[in-house]
């Protein structure tokens, strides 16, 4: 569904991606875990065409993604969580679903739609009027998640969702990735939890300093003695 | 009391123009943080329009007006695509100084073409005064007050409402965000230029039928005195840049009426001073504190 090839980014000389290679299969949920700065973000940038990168090919449902620019990705069936919520603080909840419907033309439809995710966030319907800068962290994970999922993805890229999430909301948070993948969405997760991120996917790939180290089953990085002393704090 | 009135009428009349300046400002500001130097000058070109179309070549009222009005959102999303796009990615100095460059541009332009001296503006209309009592409002104040506000309403409800006045707020809290969405930004900023710039376009033609002499260096009082609107309010918020046209159009109209004419300007920065010594943000600035 979603392969990444070789992928090289600079920023200036900085050389931040190394030979990126990756893929996500229909109906997954795979996980890219590592340390801050790793390059974790920037893959999910590169994938959204928000930065340029070098060389290297991104190509969704058999499509190169490289020269269209970012507006035209999410039409494609690529929906982008980006880290820090995001947002549109000074627009309603209700908005801010619209805006992640923003291509979508087939009214009926993304009611529907909107109906769904406040069923999966029955916390956003009760806050609809509410403007999106007055609502909680956890409220604003959920609403980036919710308004990703108005342009109905077929994959969902989600960078950081536990990021300043109290323990209960960042397992609530996860349980509802597991839904969201259930219901047909493939899933990219881009994590620092690495201990949740593998616990709901099915592969992962480790990255440090721009390279991909490790990759593998979920379970099996688990249980691998490298991954849990670098990331999961168990020896 | 008639005084304080009638001097409170014309502080409404006054201000509602630089509100209407004043919203251009504050959209393009809001949406790609740049302080449009040239915002004043597309006035200017508005002005010049009704001059050149009604005195010169004698076209009907209503067609110079038209035509004046897309003068100006064409001068504005001309101006836009060619000194500022280019500049997106850039310093925000850079475009900072370009803007300054294209009011000189335009100024110097004008210069040219029309000679730096004035051209009287076309009476566009002449009706009789409306006397209420012992006060009496003439028809420009009227008119001018009730197109201004129209025009105010109709911007909150297009913002409000229709997805492109949506993808305007969007863009201009986060553009990377509303690219995610599928928000061309791009078309989204010529937009915003565009509907600014008409907006400059009305306000050309109700200044200058309150002050109805036209030169190249017309729109650079009425410029200031709303950029100073936009940052009274808040610059990037709609509401405040209504609200700050507002007040500066009765403070600068009471103090020539009670203290001096001379000092009307000097109240006008005052109150600039005031206020952004006590909210820095100016009076509708950050009002939504946002949680991180």
């Amino acid at each position: 569904m979603l392969k990444i090839e070789n992928v090289n980014l600079f920023y200036g000389a900085i050389h931040a991606l190394h030979d990126i290679s990756f893929h996500v299969a229909p109906g997954e949920i795979v996980t890219l875990i590592g340390a801050n700065g790793a390059g974790k973000t920037s893959i999910l940038h590169a994938i959204s065409s928000l930065i340029p990168y070098r060389d290297g090919e991104v190509i969704f449902s058999g499509k190169k993604l490289k020269k269209l620019p970012a507006y035209e990705i999410v039409n494609m069936g690529l929906a982008h969580v980006p880290e820090g919520r995001r947002v549109f603080g000074r627009m309603t909840v209700k908005e801010n679903l619209d805006m992640g419907a923003y291509t979508r033309h087939d009214t009926k439809e993304t009611h529907a739609d909107m109906q769904r995710v406040f069923q999966h966030f029955p916390r956003l319907k009760e806050r609809r009027g509410q403007l999106a800068g007055t609502l909680s962290g956890g409220e604003q994970q959920m609403l980036s998640i919710g308004r990703a999922l108005m342009s109905r993805p077929k994959l969902l890229m989600m960078d950081e969702p536990s990021m300043g999430l109290s323990p209960i909301l960042v397992s609530e948070i996860f349980s509802i990735i597991r839904e969201i993948n259930q219901e047909g969405t493939t899933v990219l997760l881009v994590e620092q939890n690495a201990h949740m991120a593998l616990s709901v996917a099915n592969r992962g790939y480790v990255l440090e300093t721009g390279r991909v180290v490790l990759e593998g089953a979920a379970k099996a990085l688990l249980n691998n003695s490298e991954v849990k002393r670098a990331y999961l704090g168990t020896a | 009391m008639i005084l304080f009135l009638n001097q409170l009428i014309n502080g409404l009349h006054v201000g509602s123009i630089y509100a209407l300046i004043a919203l251009g400002y504050t959209m393009v500001y809001g949406i790609i943080k740049l302080i449009n130097f040239a915002h004043g000058d597309i006035l200017m070109i508005g002005a010049y329009t009704i001059v050149v179309t009604i005195s010169f070549m004698g076209w009907p009222i209503a067609v110079a007006i038209i035509v004046s009005i897309l003068a100006c959102v064409l001068f504005g999303v001309v101006i836009e695509r060619f000194a500022y796009k280019p500049l997106r990615s850039s310093p925000k100095i850079s475009s900072l100084i370009t803007a300054i460059g294209v009011s000189m541009l335009l100024q110097n332009g004008a210069q040219l073409i029309f000679s730096p001296n004035p051209k009287p503006f076309p009476i566009l209309l002449n009706a009789p005064p409306l006397n209420l009592g012992p006060l009496q409002i003439s028809f420009t104040t009227i008119l001018t007050f009730a197109v201004a506000i129209i025009s105010m309403i109709s911007l909150q409800g297009f913002v409000s409402t229709f997805k492109m006045g949506k993808a305007m707020r969007a863009v201009s809290e986060d553009m990377d965000a509303a690219q995610l969405m599928g928000i061309n930004a791009n078309h989204t900023i010529t937009a915003t230029f565009a509907i600014g710039c008409g907006l400059a376009g009305v306000g050309a033609l109700l200044y200058c039928m309150a002050y109805p002499t036209v030169s190249p260096t017309l729109g650079s009082l009425p410029g200031i005195k709303a950029f100073i609107a936009a940052v009274l309010g808040g610059i990037g918020i709609m509401p405040g840049a209504m609200l700050g046209g507002f007040i500066l159009g009765i403070a600068e109209s009471l103090t020539k009426g009670y203290i001096s004419s001379q000092l009307s300007d000097a109240v006008v920065y005052g109150i600039l001073i005031i206020v952004l010594l006590f909210k820095p943000a100016g009076l509708l600035g950050k009002s939504v504190s946002e949680k991180v």
